[in-house]
């Protein structure tokens, strides 16, 4: 007898096991089915640093956090309605999360005493009743996947490890998830493997077939497809984003890519997909150390390549030196700062945004570069493009601040048509620039564009233009060394005014105010955007109004931003550090912003954020 | 392309030369061509001039259009080489010239690139990039002036100070047991290693020539006089009285002997390793011939193991010059094969099949 179907409006599912058990690769699969299902969806991956933490361990736990919708969402949710835990570990380290009511299915056959101890659980929670608040599914998933799998011609183990497909199966019926596609891709996976092939479709269809006949789940559920606005749609993380973003700018300028780069997490999956696109004639390089990749990429683009080196805040850290040289050379460069918990080694697969100050203020001596921050996942790829077009104009190292949230999340995208792509070609120089009285001609490498600053970009190769540049203060003009006390003092406040006249080519800063009658404005930068837009909804419902402004230029800012921030009673600054954006704003507006701050590694919780906002406009 | 010594064997059909990808002069070049306006600003005495004269002497030989050719430095004295060379130069930061040259040499095969860095520039505070850069084999050639002292910090020991040295900060001597150039490269695998001294213009120019002439990072140890800091460091390889006792003058094919008559040689003692003798004592047949194309870098190792604080025994010349393949070229190939196996349509349909993947749909 076919089951009852239940509509709802919006989910959230957290994936949880062991760092073996495939929970990214799960998590990831129900994420591919509900994009092609047509819901708008954002997801989180928490995973540990540790390659393989003790199987067990609550260090051990990778989880992956997916919230999907029939409305557009901002935030891959707070609290997870339903819970998969693939072991005692991992109910025990996201039961803390759940609300009550909320479904927790569990792989029983990982409750044995040892991994209940190892855990410290003194009795089974599954038997002692401390989880009456919630709906719990017991499952014997890796034996019913292992039974399931008899006659295959596997090990056992190998068909143990297959369980994590019975629960997307399961997970796929219980919410009417399109299955094709992972079927294509398993298919595609293993294609080398014909058995191990068999083993996974089987057991996802298994896990299928049980939804349907167990008397556990007497309802499925639906999620209609939320009304995006029209288009092609992918699915899309931060880093993809940032790579792609990159690849299409290197076409819009005509400029070949190089990406200099060290591994380093999150940041390392930008080098891994540029160096899968060689044919557009990107050319990535695996440096020695962040020294040597930010050096190299500063040589590609004295060479005329779109230069990119990307890394975390330790590695900007140690490039900044090298940054430095691109301001005093005025050469473009592109740093990517996947910026994680920090200080130090801190926590590196979590997310933070405590490296502003650093982008702003990390080189000696005056050394201004603009700085751009992508707010969601997919923005990664837009920012990415205006970096390009700052970088290349205006002949600047430009920092761009993304995080460690954004890099793994991700969210729907609509694929922008490439005849839309704004066009970022720069010419070289190409021949003398000077003239003098007596009609002779020469180069001048530091003779600026009139508008915007910039200084020629003459490339090696071009006859005419033989010219030396350096690290040591040179002569406006000619590029001579220059230790002239009025010429330094000069040329610091041209690369200055370089900088800030960036200004007059980006767009005033937008604030959303639906009622207009708002008195707190709501101001944030980077990955806080879609918790904070969530919470201005959830206060805008309860009938307090607020206003929300979001900065994609963090340097430098919006001409409009001291109106903006002045038009408002109260700024509030919510941020993952401890209050740099609002230094910022409050030193150069003398506005009294305050400011709500944590850095606990993970993205605000967009409930938290809502009575902290109520609380100030209550005020 | 002409060669060093006797037969050297890199430039097997299909192997490309060093300068191949570079374009030429139209005209006849002098060494005045490669002569800026600016004031050198080396001290009056210091073996950079010499050097400096030897390189732009040189360069008209190549006949490479100055445009394509870059000099790259870091910090230091010898640093401010590029300034003095009409040619594309970037004066960078401390240790790092070779990062930067690198990241311009993988992307432009069309320029001739030229690290001038000096000790502490090149084995101190860049000692990383400079072991990565000959490791890589990238098409850099890169002078290291060793005068074996900070200059422009007003003389601290650098790394290739003597253990025991006294400078303003080892008063009591330094502590340090200084790093071998010669012997570093060749452990870092380079495919091509010499060494030359400042005074002697005939021989630097012959070292220059074949470093010119090798594919891949060539690295030449040049032994630099700062009269100011650390005046004839290297006196013993310059003075009449010492220098033909004190030099062993590589040239490959050749049996390695040296001194006035020829009196000293090398053979290989029975536990392999290199033994000095009097080239009277022993059959011509025992004495080693130097061979700088020896696929094992040990040969040359041992050569620059020869010479000992003293400068005594110092061998000078290529030591190695082997054929390897290169970082930008296998580079390019890549590129290359995956503009053809991969790449169909023009660029706008590329980009559109990468934007649009495979997981996608459709709204409205
Ligand atoms: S300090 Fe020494 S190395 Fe530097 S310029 Fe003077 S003599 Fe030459």
């Amino acid at each position: 007898m076919a089951k009852d179907v239940q509509q709802l409006d919006r989910v959230i599912i957290r994936f949880a096991g062991d760092s073996g058990d495939g929970m990214q690769l799960t998590g990831d699969r129900f994420t591919t089915e509900t994009a092609s299902f047509g819901n708008d969806l954002s997801t989180l991956p928490d995973f540990p640093a540790e390659i393989r933490a003790p199987a067990g361990t609550l260090p051990g736990v990778s989880a992956f956090q997916l919230h999907f919708a029939d409305h557009d969402i901002m935030t891959p949710g707070d609290r997870p309605d339903v819970l998969v835990a693939m072991n005692p570990a991992a109910l025990k380290a996201n039961l803390r999360d759940l609300p009550r009511g909320a479904d927790i299915i569990v792989n029983t056959d990982e409750f044995t005493k040892r991994n209940l101890a190892k855990v410290g659980y003194e009795t089974n929670p599954l038997e002692d009743d401390s989880l009456h608040a919630y709906n719990v599914h017991s499952i014997g998933l890796t034996s019913m996947t292992v039974e399931a799998l008899k006659g295959i011609a596997i090990t056992k183990k190998e068909a143990e490890r297959a369980k994590n497909m019975f629960a997307l199966g399961l997970l796929s019926w219980l919410y009417n998830r399109p299955t094709e596609g992972t079927i294509k891709f398993l298919e595609s996976k293993f294609a080398r493997n014909a058995a191990i092939m068999k083993a996974n479709i089987t057991a996802f269809n298994a896990g299928w077939n049980f939804g349907e006949t167990t008397e556990d789940f007497s309802v499925s559920y639906e999620v209609k497809p939320a009304a995006l606005p029209a288009g092609n749609y992918r699915n899309m993380s931060g880093n993809l984003a940032l790579a792609y973003g990159l690849v299409a700018a290197s076409q819009q300028s005509g400029l070949p890519l190089f990406l200099g780069s060290y591994p380093i997490t999150p940041a390392s999956d930008v080098l891994h997909e540029l160096s899968k696109h060689k044919r557009f004639g990107v050319r990535t390089f695996q440096a020695e150390d962040e020294i040597a990749a930010v050096g190299a990429a500063l040589g590609a683009a004295y060479g005329g390549s779109l230069a990119v080196t990307s890394t975390s805040g330790p590695g900007l850290a140690l490039k900044q030196e090298t940054i430095g040289l691109g301001v005093s050379l005025e050469l473009p460069l592109i740093v990517i700062d996947v910026q994680r918990a920090g200080p130090s080694t801190g926590m590196p697969t979590k997310t933070e945004q405590a490296d502003l100050l650093q982008a702003m203020f990390g080189r000696n001596g005056e050394a201004p570069v603009p700085i751009v921050a992508p707010r969601s996942p997919a923005d990664c790829f837009e920012t990415a493009l205006e970096a390009v077009r700052i970088a290349t104009t205006y002949r600047v190292p430009v920092i761009i601040l993304s995080d460690g949230y954004l890099a793994n999340g991700s969210e729907p995208w609509r694929i922008p048509d490439v005849e839309d792509l704004p066009d970022l070609r720069v010419p070289f120089a190409t021949e003398h620039n000077k003239t003098f009285e007596d009609g002779a001609t020469a180069f001048w490498p530091y003779l600026r564009d009139p508008e915007t600053l910039a200084r020629p970009w003459a490339v090696p190769g071009t006859a005419g233009l033989e010219h030396r540049i350096g690290g040591i203060e040179k002569a406006d003009g000619t590029g001579n060394i220059s230790y002239d006390p009025a010429n330094h003092d000069f040329m610091v406040r041209i690369r200055q005014a370089k900088v800030d006249g960036v200004a007059a080519t980006i767009p005033p800063l937008e604030v959303d105010d639906p009622s207009g009658r708002a008195r707190v404005l709501v101001l944030g930068w980077g990955s806080t955007y879609g918790p904070i837009g969530a919470a201005c909804r959830i206060v805008r419902a309860d009938g307090v109004d607020v206003a929300q402004a979001h900065l994609r230029h963090l340097n430098p800012f919006p001409s409009n931003l001291g109106e903006v921030l002045r038009g408002y009673d109260t700024v509030l600054v919510p941020e993952m550090n401890l209050g740099q954006l609002a230094m910022l704003v409050r030193a150069k507006f003398l506005v009294d912003a305050i400011g709500y701050n944590q850095v606990r590694g993970l993205p605000f919780s967009a409930e938290e954020l809502a009575s902290v906002i109520e609380e100030v406009a209550k005020r | 392309m002409s060669t060093h010594g006797a037969d050297r064997p890199d430039t097997r059909a299909g192997r490309l030369g060093a300068l191949d990808l570079v374009p030429k002069a139209r005209d006849a070049q002098s060494a005045k061509d490669f002569k800026t306006d600016q004031e050198v600003r080396w001290c009056p005495g210091c073996g950079d001039y010499a050097i400096l004269a030897a390189v732009q002497s040189f360069m008209p030989e190549l006949g490479l259009a100055r445009e394509n050719i870059v000099f790259v430095s870091g910090i230091g004295c010898s640093s401010r080489f590029p300034y003095y060379m009409d040619t594309f130069g970037m004066h960078s930061i401390h240790g790092r010239a070779p990062a930067i040259a690198t990241g311009l040499a993988a992307s432009r095969p069309d320029l001739s690139v030229w690290v001038v860095t000096g000790d502490g520039d090149a084995l101190s505070i860049g000692g990383n990039h400079l072991i990565h850069a000959l490791r890589r084999n990238v098409n850099l050639k890169i002078l290291l002036f060793n005068n074996r002292i900070y200059g422009l910090t007003k003389g601290q020991y650098s790394p290739t100070s003597e253990l025991g040295k006294i400078t303003k900060s080892t008063p009591m001597g330094s502590l340090d047991a200084p790093f071998n150039p010669v012997s570093l490269a060749l452990g870092a695998e380079a495919s091509f290693v010499a060494r030359s001294i400042d005074s002697d213009r005939k021989h630097l120019t012959s070292v220059l020539r074949a470093a010119a002439e090798h594919r891949g990072t060539a690295l030449v140890e040049i032994y630099q006089n700062c009269n100011i800091f650390n005046d004839n460091a290297f006196e013993a390889l310059k003075d009449p009285e010492t220098r033909e006792d004190f030099t062993i003058r590589l040239e490959h094919g050749q049996p390695v002997r040296w001194g006035e008559q020829g009196q000293h040689a090398v053979v290989r003692a029975i536990d392999s390793s290199l033994k000095v003798v009097d080239s009277a004592d022993v059959d011509p047949s025992e004495i080693v011939v130097h061979d700088a194309h020896a696929e094992d870098p040990s040969h040359a190792f041992d050569l620059s193991r020869l010479a000992d604080q003293t400068l005594a025994r110092t061998p000078i010349g290529v030591f190695r010059a082997v054929d390897r393949p290169v970082y930008d070229d296998l580079m390019r190939a890549q590129l290359e094969e995956a503009a053809q196996t991969q790449g169909a349509g023009n660029a706008t349909d590329q980009l559109t099949g990468l934007l649009q993947g495979s997981d996608t749909w459709r709204v409205g």
